[in-house]
């Protein structure tokens, strides 16, 4: 009960900064609504799907978990912030559970994903975003979304944990989630890749996941991907693999190296 | 009652290679104040991290308000504060923000935290500034506003490490009236740092630390003796120089020491400004007047002279290539 109320100090801590320095929400709501526009707008228009609605369709599930995927590293230079200046000494010199810190850091990251996945699903309306699939589905869309997030964000409490600059970790977080998100089936379709690629975007988590919020929001084409492979066959059950692997490793990994900082 | 303990610390970095602490033992009575002093990469961090359950050492042990710190850090962590030599505070958040937050961390109420961290802002003279982001604010008011959150549920035992290091002379004086307070309201106090003066100003007792290792022990005055004291200097012209050399020893009771470039005339004296005063009587009646004059206090430098045989800033820039080395 204590780890909870700690841990929940700590989200407001974060929803406080956010609150003093709103640059940062405007910003990072900025970056995905930019690329919506841009694949919508510029490359969308080349990009022949037959997909009923158009590019666009395909797009915003792609876009959403591109946008879970890189707060990763706003996870990550957060804590390394912390870490750095000192600020963490004193969260561990306090009485409250140790791993109230990181856990709070992760809620906080996943309210953060709430207010940014909203607006961009407002964004994606304006521009002809239409899901068919019935609120229950388009809910469970959004669950899912949040769930990776918050998954990912252990990978980036840990990459914030043995990091020793912030804008290190920032740079380093980005050059792991780019390429993920690109090399996916996420604007782009995966049959046009060379065949080594095409192997790894299929079995690529974030394309499991775009595959998988397409599923449910009641698209059918999962963008090339060529059917037979298990993940592209089964991209819910793949995808709540891969949250459960994801976090079944960052969060022991986490932890033990939040507790032996204490040994140096 | 001790209220600190420290055993026959060790602690050793990078398999042992580097001995931040080597066998260093000291205690604390309950409701004085102990002054850690030595130079950088002395060690005084590291013990100050040990005793506030941040560190655990490699071999021997240590306790605090009786509880040890290695078994029970979390019933150590009830009990201290610390505040370290950065100001570890939410810079992005305003002032009364940070207390709150910790208040609510020391599992406060709502109420009772805002109560809290009000009064503390009130009696750090931060009540101006608490609804500015910690980024607009100076160096001492940042200090201040640290030390304040290690006093949210007024520890028994209060670890400031460094608490001036890096301050301008006003912040500087504005800490030390807020310690000087503290200590009056009874609590445990270990303050490291690189300043004689502070020592001297803040502690009942010094710990002279080097190599990870206590190399004396006592009050200011005793260590004071042992180096010295002060000593006073003077600057007359050429002709002036043997008369001088006569006064000077003449109050300082033992011989003086002259320094024929500078014309700088030197002897240590043990009763400070009232023997700056008898010599310049004497230099005045004798028709000398001083081109310079004046006392110097003893600096860690001197006392670290005196103790080791060698000097503390050597060592300041020995630990910095040393760290500069361990980055590449």
């Amino acid at each position: 009960m204590n780890l909870l109320h700690d841990a929940l100090i700590i989200t407001k801590r974060q929803l406080l900064q956010l609150s003093r320095v709103p640059e940062v929400l405007i910003f990072s709501t900025i970056q995905p609504v930019m690329f919506v526009l841009l694949f919508r707008y510029v490359f969308g228009g080349s990009i022949a799907t037959g997909q009923p609605g158009g590019y666009v369709q395909l797009l915003m599930p792609g876009i959403f978990v591109q946008t879970v995927a890189f707060t990763l590293a706003a996870t990550a230079s957060g804590l390394a912030e912390d870490m750095t200046k000192g600020l963490i000494d004193r969260f561990r010199s306090l009485p409250i559970a140790r791993s109230a810190l990181v856990i709070g850091r992760t809620l906080g990251d996943s309210t953060l994903n709430i207010v940014v996945l909203f607006v961009m699903g407002l964004a994606g309306f304006i521009v002809g975003w239409r899901p068919t699939s019935g609120i229950f589905k388009i809910s469970l869309a959004f669950l899912f979304l949040l769930a990776f997030g918050y998954a990912l964000s252990w990978v980036g409490i840990y990459a914030g944990l043995s990091a020793r600059d912030a804008r290190v970790v920032q740079n380093m977080s980005f050059l792991i989630t780019f390429p993920l998100t690109f090399l996916s089936n996420a604007f782009a379709p995966t049959t046009g890749m060379p065949h080594f690629l095409q192997y790894f975007a299929e079995w690529n988590p974030v394309s499991t996941m775009v595959a998988a919020c397409r599923t449910l929001f009641g698209l059918q084409n999962h963008f090339g991907v060529t059917a037979g492979s298990f993940p592209s066959q089964h991209p819910l059950i793949m995808s709540l693999i891969y949250m459960v692997l994801i976090m079944a490793i960052f969060i022991p990994l986490s932890v033990r190296k939040y507790n032996n900082s204490a040994k140096k | 009652m001790k209220a600190i303990l420290a055993d026959n610390l060790i602690k050793t970095y990078r398999n042992g290679e580097v001995r931040a602490l080597n066998d260093l033992s000291l205690d604390v009575e309950e409701g004085t104040v102990l002054s850690v002093l030595g130079p950088n990469g002395a060690g005084k961090t590291t013990v100050v991290r040990i005793l506030a359950t941040l560190l655990i050492p490699d071999s021997g042990s240590a306790s605090v308000g009786g509880i040890d710190v290695i078994k029970h850090p979390d019933k150590v962590r009830e009990i201290i504060g610390l505040s370290g030599q950065y100001a570890a505070v939410d810079e992005t958040l305003t002032g009364w923000d940070n207390l709150v937050m910790f208040g609510r961390l020391y599992h406060l109420g709502k109420n009772a935290a805002v109560k809290r961290a009000e009064e503390l802002l009130e009696r750090f003279s931060l009540t101006d500034s608490a609804r500015r982001p910690i980024k607009t604010y100076s160096g001492g008011m940042r200090r201040r506003l640290d030390l304040a959150a290690s006093l949210i549920v007024q520890p028994k035992v209060l670890f400031l490490d460094e608490p001036t290091t890096g301050l301008d002379p006003r912040g500087r004086q504005e800490m030390w009236g807020v310690i000087e307070e503290l200590v009056t309201g009874g609590v445990t106090l270990l303050l490291t740092t690189q300043y004689l003066d502070e020592a001297d100003q803040l502690a009942d007792d010094i710990v002279v630390i080097d190599h990870g290792k206590v190399i004396a022990r006592g009050t200011s005055d005793a260590l004071k003796r042992q180096v010295g004291g002060e000593r006073l200097e003077v600057v007359v012209e050429q002709s002036h120089v043997a008369n001088t050399m006569e006064i000077v020893a003449r109050v300082s009771g033992v011989s003086a020491i002259l320094d024929e470039g500078l014309r700088l005339v030197s002897a240590p004296v043990i009763t400070g400004a009232s023997a700056l005063i008898e010599v310049l009587r004497l230099l005045d009646g004798a028709g000398i007047h001083p081109l310079d004059i004046a006392l110097k206090r003893p600096s860690l430098d001197d006392v670290f002279m005196s103790l080791t045989g060698h000097a503390a800033e050597d060592e300041v820039v020995a630990e910095k290539t040393k760290k500069a080395r361990g980055r590449k």
